[in-house]
């Protein structure tokens, strides 16, 4: 039986990519698996009493070396925000390329806490800063100091004891361009550098808080239950500045899709599921539903979406008792199952826990997840306006159909801020300055496009079309991507007064791994990373399902 | 050091800040860093020509002929680079095309560098007295060692160069005769069992 993958009109709308969760391709879990057998170790640990100073963790394999090299600083209250235009926090980290000399090390304690404003070299290879969980740091520090546990319903509301505001890499204020590195085995999957500042930087936060609450009372501290460290993950919030990455990365956006898709697929062509197979699937599925009841938000909306999210989980769970295990095509008749009867996010929330039990088909696709996005850059300018103009009506239909002179269709215009070199979104009808529109205006750029091209000549050649015509230059150049790469376009209007900045974050978060979003707007929101990842010293022997037991 | 990836980025904005489309800009932004990774000063090139942008009106070029003169202005590297780069199968038949006047030519160079890609052949290009040899845009070859800002080039040929070897057929003979110092001589026992069809192989 051949099952077609979902059209990318059905999957690459924008509330569709708002339901992503994390699955067995999310980069956090790779991460894991790729660096499970390298050698981890803390190589030095400075801090004073009240846990400022400096620390070196690392990660070792053969001749290659990760360090990541971590500062705290003491952050007086008024001067803490978790918001990306804070100028201050609480610690401040850098992942180095190999070991790092004193010098380095001097060098990097005079740029790295100033974050943005400092500068790096092609040695360092992310970036990143991180403020102490104001609900959940001191009190545990207290506990700990006092020789007890902390509250483990308070630690489950929370999740984490630091929060990062934000993980540069990629040549971001002079670190490594990717380049650089791209041919090493071990980063062959994308953000592999980000994943591991991240992680390392969450064992960080478990040494410095046991550190702390020892020196403040010695004789009674106890050490933090690697248990309930487990169960911490390292909280990051995530406002606009990720949201133009997917539009502005479309081969990279098709190949975590498309991997998506086709995996998917396989999985419901298969004939025979065994009874193993289905055990895992259903183990992963019930164990998560512990995940969904823990996941605390103040957002009505996201409380709404997680409401009817565990309503229909459970729905599942009675539905999955019900049937036939030895029905061939099980996994396609689940599928086509709750298609009908659950909503998109609990339809993408088992598309993602019906690949836990196939690691063989799944393996195959987790290497496929990165893109040599300069390879498709040169526009072919010697097709010919048929081409192209085949290739808006196949692949862009829905887009067409908008009418960009309705107001609400034409409602925003995204911009960068001078003040912080970040991505915002403004009303063109209320505030100045959207002639420094940036092109994220995708749908509409799109439209207008269409609208020259069906008045040209069919046999006029991209070259000279676009002598006329060079201010859509940017979108020729998608609509020929597009034609090679189904899922590269986010078929929806980014401008629109509709839009929810959101979905593009959480869509990108899912592949990340992360888990219990919480958005805080429209336009920013919490999430947890690495909650319930097996400790470093743990990394060698760890059960590959570990993000469904977080908490339980 | 700023890494290729902010030169890349300050380059498009910096393009489509003076005007330039955002389509255009990309280009901008892409050849500015495929210079600096040749190790060619188009950082430093594509400031000066922006700065200089607003009082030089430069002469945009639309369609690339045989022979692109003009008597005052300078022609815009930007503008001829991306039209060249577009038009580039067209350009190929003409076999050679000469330009007068472009302003700060060397941000040119790396629009032709991504056509001899696209075209796989290697393209020679000599402005004034300055001569490259573009190659599939993997390097650059030059008579130039040192170029820093460079102004402007009054005469410019572009030829397309064959895919021929650089070598002729002697010295094809001579180097295969060492390669065939590697090979074993096979006796008639060798024949007969190390290819494993035996002395025939006719079915």
């Amino acid at each position: 039986m051949e099952v077609q993958l979902r059209s990318p009109k059905e999957i690459m709308k924008l509330s569709r990519l708002g339901c992503f969760h994390q699955s067995k391709l999310s980069f956090l879990r790779s991460f894991l698996e790729e660096f499970k057998d390298w050698k981890y170790s803390r190589d030095l640990f400075e801090l004073n009493k009240d846990g400022y100073g400096k620390a070196v963790y690392s990660f070792s394999k053969n001749k290659r070396i990760y360090s990541l090299v971590c500062f705290a600083n003491e952050l007086h209250e008024e001067e803490r925000s978790d918001r990306v235009i804070a100028t201050k926090w609480d610690a401040a980290f850098a992942l180095h390329d190999g070991i790092p000399s004193k010098r380095d090390i001097d060098r990097l304690y005079e740029n790295v806490p100033k974050q943005e404003v400092g500068r790096l070299s092609c040695k360092e290879l992310t970036l990143s800063r991180a403020n102490r969980s104001v609900r959940l740091f001191n009190k545990v520090v207290a506990s700990l100091s006092e020789g007890k546990q902390p509250d483990k319903k308070l630690l489950s509301k929370v999740g984490y004891l630091y929060r990062t505001t934000a993980v540069y890499g990629s040549g971001k204020f002079g670190l490594a361009d990717r380049f650089r590195i791209k041919n090493r085995p071990e980063l062959k999957g994308p953000f592999r550098l980000e994943m591991m500042l991240v992680y390392l930087v969450r064992q960080f936060t478990f040494d410095q808080i046991n550190h702390i609450a020892q020196n403040k009372n010695p004789k009674k501290f106890v050490k933090l239950d690697e248990k309930i460290a487990k169960g911490l993950g390292i909280g990051n919030s995530t406002g606009l500045g990720m949201a133009p990455f997917i539009i502005n990365h479309p081969t990279l956006l098709n190949n975590w899709v498309q991997s998506r898709e086709i995996i998917l697929k396989k999985i419901r062509e298969i004939k025979i599921i065994e009874d193993d197979q289905f055990s895992i699937f259903y183990d992963c599925l019930s164990k998560s539903i512990i995940n969904v009841e823990n996941w605390n938000t103040d957002s009505d909306f996201q409380k709404n979406k997680i409401k009817k999210l565990l309503n229909d989980l459970n729905k599942t769970v009675k539905y999955l008792k019900t049937v036939d295990k030895k029905e061939k095509y099980l996994f396609n008749a689940i599928y086509k199952w709750a298609e009908n009867e659950v909503c998109q996010e609990c339809l993408e929330y088992l598309v993602s826990i019906f690949m836990e039990p196939f690691n063989d088909i799944v393996n195959d696709y987790k290497k496929n997840m990165s893109s040599d996005e300069d390879k498709y850059f040169t526009i072919p300018s010697h097709r010919t306006i048929i081409d192209l103009r085949d290739i808006l009506e196949n692949y862009y239909s829905e887009l067409l159909k908008l009418d960009f002179n309705i107001k609400e269709n034409n409602k925003n215009f995204w911009f960068i801020s001078k003040n912080k070199e970040e991505p915002r979104l403004g009303n063109r009808f209320e505030v100045k300055g959207s002639e420094l529109e940036q092109p994220l205006a995708i749908a509409r750029d799109i439209k207008k496009l269409y609208e020259r091209v069906i008045v040209s000549k069919n046999s006029k050649t991209i070259a000279e079309f676009l002598i006329e015509n060079d201010d859509l230059r940017h979108v020729v150049r998608r609509a020929f991507i597009i034609e090679k790469f189904p899922y590269s376009e986010i078929l929806d209007n980014t401008i629109g007064d509709k839009l929810m900045p959101i979905d593009m974050l959480r869509f990108k978060l899912s592949f990340f791994g992360a888990v219990k979003f919480d958005p805080r707007s429209d336009k920013w929101l919490r999430i947890c990373m690495f909650q319930g990842a097996p400790l470093p010293n743990q990394l060698k022997n760890f059960d590959d399902k570990w993000i469904y037991d977080s908490l339980n | 050091m700023r890494s290729l990836s902010e030169i890349d980025t300050i380059s498009k904005r910096a393009t489509r800040a003076k005007g330039f489309s955002w389509g255009i800009s990309e280009e901008v932004g892409k050849c500015t860093r495929l210079l600096e990774l040749f190790s060619l000063p188009g950082f430093k090139n594509l400031n000066q020509y922006l700065k200089n942008y607003d009082q030089n009106k430069f002469k945009q070029i639309k369609l690339i002929s045989k022979n692109n003169n003009t008597d005052g202005k300078y022609h815009c590297p930007i503008s001829v680079g991306v039209s060249f780069l577009d038009q580039i199968k067209m350009l190929e038949k003409l076999n050679s095309i000469e330009f007068s006047k472009i302003a700060y030519p060397l941000l040119f160079l790396p629009f032709v560098s991504r056509a001899s890609e696209i075209l796989g052949k290697k393209i020679f290009i000599k402005l004034d007295e300055k001569e490259f040899i573009l190659n599939f845009n993997h390097s650059i070859f030059s008579n130039t060692s040192k170029i820093e800002i460079w102004k402007n080039a009054n005469n410019i040929l572009i030829t397309f160069l064959e895919n021929d070897n650089s070598f002729n057929e002697n010295e094809w003979d001579e180097m295969n005769k060492f390669a065939n110092e590697t090979f074993l001589e096979e006796s008639k026992e060798l024949k007969e069992k190390s290819a494993g069809a035996g002395l025939t192989d006719n079915d």
